[in-house]
């Protein structure tokens, strides 16, 4: 069963980290939405597209060792809830370091990883990932 | 709107079912609370259930319809709703039906909440939970629905020093409630190292800081309280019914170590009954995981801020403490089949309140609150019960 | 018009196997043999890495360091032998990543080892022409060797994107050359999981008969001598072919030493040369001139004449991690994880 356009739609999102945001208060989110939380009405049409720089730090982590089939070849990883510079959390894999090296307060970045695939013959679909700065 | 009040239950055990189908489980239950209420599906005016999700476990959507049918309501055209909001679906289908019948478009409503867990594989089971969290930006990219839990539990840990003695204590007692209720999915007693020592899951949580997988039913009948009396000389008035709604990603929340829908919702209950959660006798938590039942006993009111594990620890929420939470064995021993949590912790307070939860009575109890949350506190339905004055 | 190199970055995964490690699971004196190769230990991407992915890191590091905006980017190639998907190229996955769409032409290379710097030739005539501003020329690869076979002690992972351009050149690409044969000295058909190879053909009527041809015709073109130049890079893969092909040439250790990175992470296939390049580019100053030939079985080799300008002093190398640093940052693994990354192990339902 192929979900493609599910996929492919939030590329620009997954891969470029482009959010949006609000130009009547300033706040971002990522993902983008189409209508500012704050402002509600008064940002329609008013939301900008924002590319974050996927710099952050860890907020909170977890390392999951029990994780949905799809993931069973990375397991155990670490998940953690970042929070991004320019404000609001994007929740993440941080690879390329030991679970125990990762701490509450840790500095990282983003990078390009493989989030996962349908199956042998599906498509396979890619996003961020976050590793030590 | 007038007074509504709970007339009749009854509930499947919970566990793992493997002789009884879904139908088996919707009929079984929805008899015993008619032949409690001492009704005949002739005088149910309409169905309310609660299903998280039937069309992924089972292949089966329109399970208002199947149940209805196979508990016999189909053949009176009775009106059969079925309502879904994740783990909370049970306490939304007792929500709505509360509606219809304090709005006077209902008189006698059966409200049912069911799930067939077992079915299908564990890995399929985990999949479906995770649905109830945010598909696109937490799922994809490796979250698993207790991993989410695990990382409110990791930052209250952060913020409040929570400990892993604490979570384990709230399982411990939960299990030990559980030994005392028949229908209880697990009825033997676990120490709380058992909980330290099992398996890892998503770290803080391990295997025995989560609830099962589980399957069951479980039904009530409501009525106008005024109508009560025919039926029951014990009935349970529900004395309020309250709602909130949160982000659904954990990532847009403004704090992961408290449930905000939780404070809001239980607010808008003290405020609507005018009670304080010291009037509350005994109370029915969201514990799908330790760290829930930590957090809902501080977002409830019951302990203040950041020391729920601390007020666990001191057995205040035993049976015989200050607050007793979960005297059914909580979902950790009672069980989850999801979408009949809800209803079945409505049972709890029920029985409590007639005085007849045998061994894991709470002396002269008087109010009781429910609390049920749907994905990881995207939703959360409080409910008041109290022996009417 | 002058046409080079505007900017570049290189990426290799973190992880690593040594030869001791893998004879160890065969049966084999694998410390022994990698000697015999001059292999320390090879790279290995980890289960979330591909072509695509280490693709993209490079680009966006070559995009880093300098002010080139991604939407004057006119094409983009990327040459491996282990593309994500047989149909269905990696190079729009690239494009997608570094935001240069949809304004560009894009295609998947490949010609085994030579495939990246068929890609840099490419984008010289798409920028000479006229036809295109820069032009992105990407070789990466994670390739695989079967399990006991000689090529499994080296067939590694790794990359190295160029811009290239004719404004703000680093390194200018002077002449380029290729020697080209139809020689079946190392192929894989379509579905099969490993490659096959030829045994002692690969060496002289391949690897040495077309990097040897190539050089002389380069040397021929430019009028040079090895002396003339400050580096050479060929491909390697191994670190001893590349010596030996040197010395036959008539260059020195210390001209190929910078530009040699084989014995530290194995045979990149389509990423050697042109990370061996990105070696030699992160110490190189003004005016250094750099001999670079690639070798793709199959067979082919791709010659080029590199000399840096005074540009490079103000380049944001920095901006971006050399290649001493990526390859500082390692972990080793055991052959079943090695195994199980890699994709070797039969799973369930399969």
């Amino acid at each position: 069963m192929t979900k493609t356009p599910r996929y492919w739609r939030e590329n620009q999102s997954r891969y470029n980290m482009i959010g949006a945001r609000c130009t009547n208060c300033g706040k971002m989110y990522f993902p983008a939405r189409a209508m500012c939380i704050e402002c509600g009405r008064k940002s329609l049409g008013k939301m900008e597209k924002f590319k974050f720089s996927g710099k952050g730090s860890v907020f909170s982590v977890t390392t999951v060792h029990e994780a949905h089939e799809q993931y069973d070849f990375l397991k155990p990883y670490t998940l953690a809830l970042i929070e991004l510079d320019e404000g609001g959390k994007i929740l993440g894999q941080i690879i390329d370091c030991e679970p125990e090296e990762i701490k509450i307060g840790m500095r990282v970045k983003s990078t390009f990883r493989k989030l996962g695939e349908e199956g042998k013959s599906g498509t396979i679909y890619y996003g961020y990932k976050f590793t030590k700065e | 709107m007038r007074r509504v009040a709970i007339i009749g239950a009854g509930m499947t055990e919970f566990g793992e079912l493997w002789d009884q189908s879904f139908r088996d489980m919707g009929i079984r239950a929805g008899f015993e609370a008619l032949n409690d209420a001492n009704l005949t599906s002739e005088q149910i005016d309409a169905l309310y259930v609660g299903n998280m999700s039937a069309g992924r476990f089972i292949e089966q959507e329109h399970v208002a319809a199947l149940i209805a049918d196979y508990a016999g309501f189909a053949k009176n055209n009775t009106p059969s709703t079925r309502v879904e909001a994740g783990g909370a679906s049970g306490a939304l289908a007792i929500r709505e039906a509360f509606m219809s019948v304090a709005s006077g478009l209902h008189d006698i409503v059966v409200v049912g909440g069911a799930e067939k867990m077992t079915d299908i594989s564990d890995e399929e089971v985990n999949a479906i939970q995770s649905s109830a969290a945010d598909q696109e930006w937490e799922t994809i990219f490796g979250a698993t629905y207790p991993s989410l839990f695990a990382l409110m539990a990791a930052r209250h840990m952060h913020e409040y020093g929570t400990t892993r003695e604490m979570l384990s204590a709230v399982a411990a007692k939960n299990h030990k409630h559980g030994s005392m209720n028949p229908k209880a999915q697990f009825r033997r007693e676990i120490k709380p190292e058992d909980v330290s020592k099992s398996p890892m899951i998503s770290s803080p949580l391990r295997m025995l800081d989560c609830a099962p997988i589980s399957d069951g039913a479980a039904a009530v009948v409501m009525c106008p309280l005024d109508m009560a009396k025919k039926f029951t000389d014990r009935p349970v008035e529900i004395l309020t019914t309250a709602m909130a709604s949160d982000s659904l990603a954990l990532n847009q929340r403004r704090s992961i170590t408290e449930m905000a829908a939780t404070k809001i919702a239980a607010k808008k209950a003290y405020n609507r009954t005018g009670l304080k959660p010291s009037d509350i006798d005994l109370a029915e938590v969201h514990d799908n995981f330790t760290i829930t039942e930590i957090m809902a006993v501080e977002d409830l009111g019951f302990a203040p801020k950041g020391s729920g594990g601390k007020f666990t620890l001191e057995g205040k929420t035993t049976v015989g403490g200050e607050i007793p939470v979960n005297t059914s064995g909580g979902l950790k021993a009672r069980g989850d089949p999801i979408g009949a949590t809800g209803v079945a912790q409505i049972i709890e307070i029920v029985q409590q309140l007639r005085g007849d939860a045998g061994k894991r009575q709470v002396p002269d109890a008087k109010i009781g609150l429910t609390h049920n949350v749907g994905g990881t506190g995207s939703t959360v339905i409080i409910h008041i019960l109290g022996v009417p004055q | 018009m002058d046409v080079g190199i505007v900017s570049y970055g290189a990426y290799v995964p973190r992880y690593r196997i040594a030869p001791a490690e893998i004879g160890r699971i065969w049966g084999l004196d694998g410390a022994g043999l990698g000697r015999g190769l001059m292999v320390e230990a090879k790279s290995v991407p980890s289960p979330d890495e591909d072509v695509a992915t280490i693709s993209v890191e490079a680009a966006r590091y070559a995009l880093r360091r300098c002010r080139v905006s991604p939407q004057k980017i006119g094409a983009i190639y990327v040459g491996s032998e282990s593309h994500p998907y047989t149909v269905k190229p990696t190079g729009t996955i690239v494009a997608e990543a570094i935001e240069a769409t949809p304004a560009l032409t894009v295609a998947d290379y490949e010609f085994a080892c030579k495939a990246g710097t068929a890609a840099i030739q490419t984008c010289m005539g798409l920028v000479k022409s006229g036809m295109i501003e820069y032009g992105l020329a990407i070789g990466s690869d994670t390739s695989q060797g079967a399990p006991g076979d000689p090529l499994e002690f080296t067939a590694s992972a790794g990359g190295a994107a160029f811009l290239i351009g004719s404004k703000e050149i680093i390194a200018r690409i002077d002449h380029t050359v290729s020697y080209t044969t139809d020689t079946p000295d190392f192929w894989r058909r379509e579905g099969q999981v490993y490659p096959s190879h030829g045994g002692r053909f690969t060496g002289e009527p391949a690897y040495f008969k077309h990097i040897i041809s190539c050089s002389k015709m380069l040397f021929e073109r430019t009028g040079t001598k090895p002396t003339d130049f400050k580096y050479a890079v060929f491909h390697q893969p191994n670190g001893k072919f590349p010596l030996r092909v040197a010395k036959q040439l008539g260059f020195s250790d210390e001209q190929v030493k910078t530009g040699l990175l084989t014995p530290k992470i194995g045979n990149t296939y389509s990423g050697a040369v042109p990370l061996g390049l990105s070696a030699i580019l992160d110490e190189a100053k003004p005016g250094d001139r750099i001999f670079v030939v690639s070798y793709g079985s199959g067979a082919g080799s791709d010659g080029f004449d590199i000399t840096v300008t005074d540009a490079i002093e103000q380049y944001e190398r920095s901006a971006a991690p050399t290649v001493k640093e990526i390859l500082s940052n390692f972990k080793l693994l055991d052959y079943g994880t090695y195994a199980k990354f890699r994709g070797k192990i039969l799973l369930g339902g399969e």
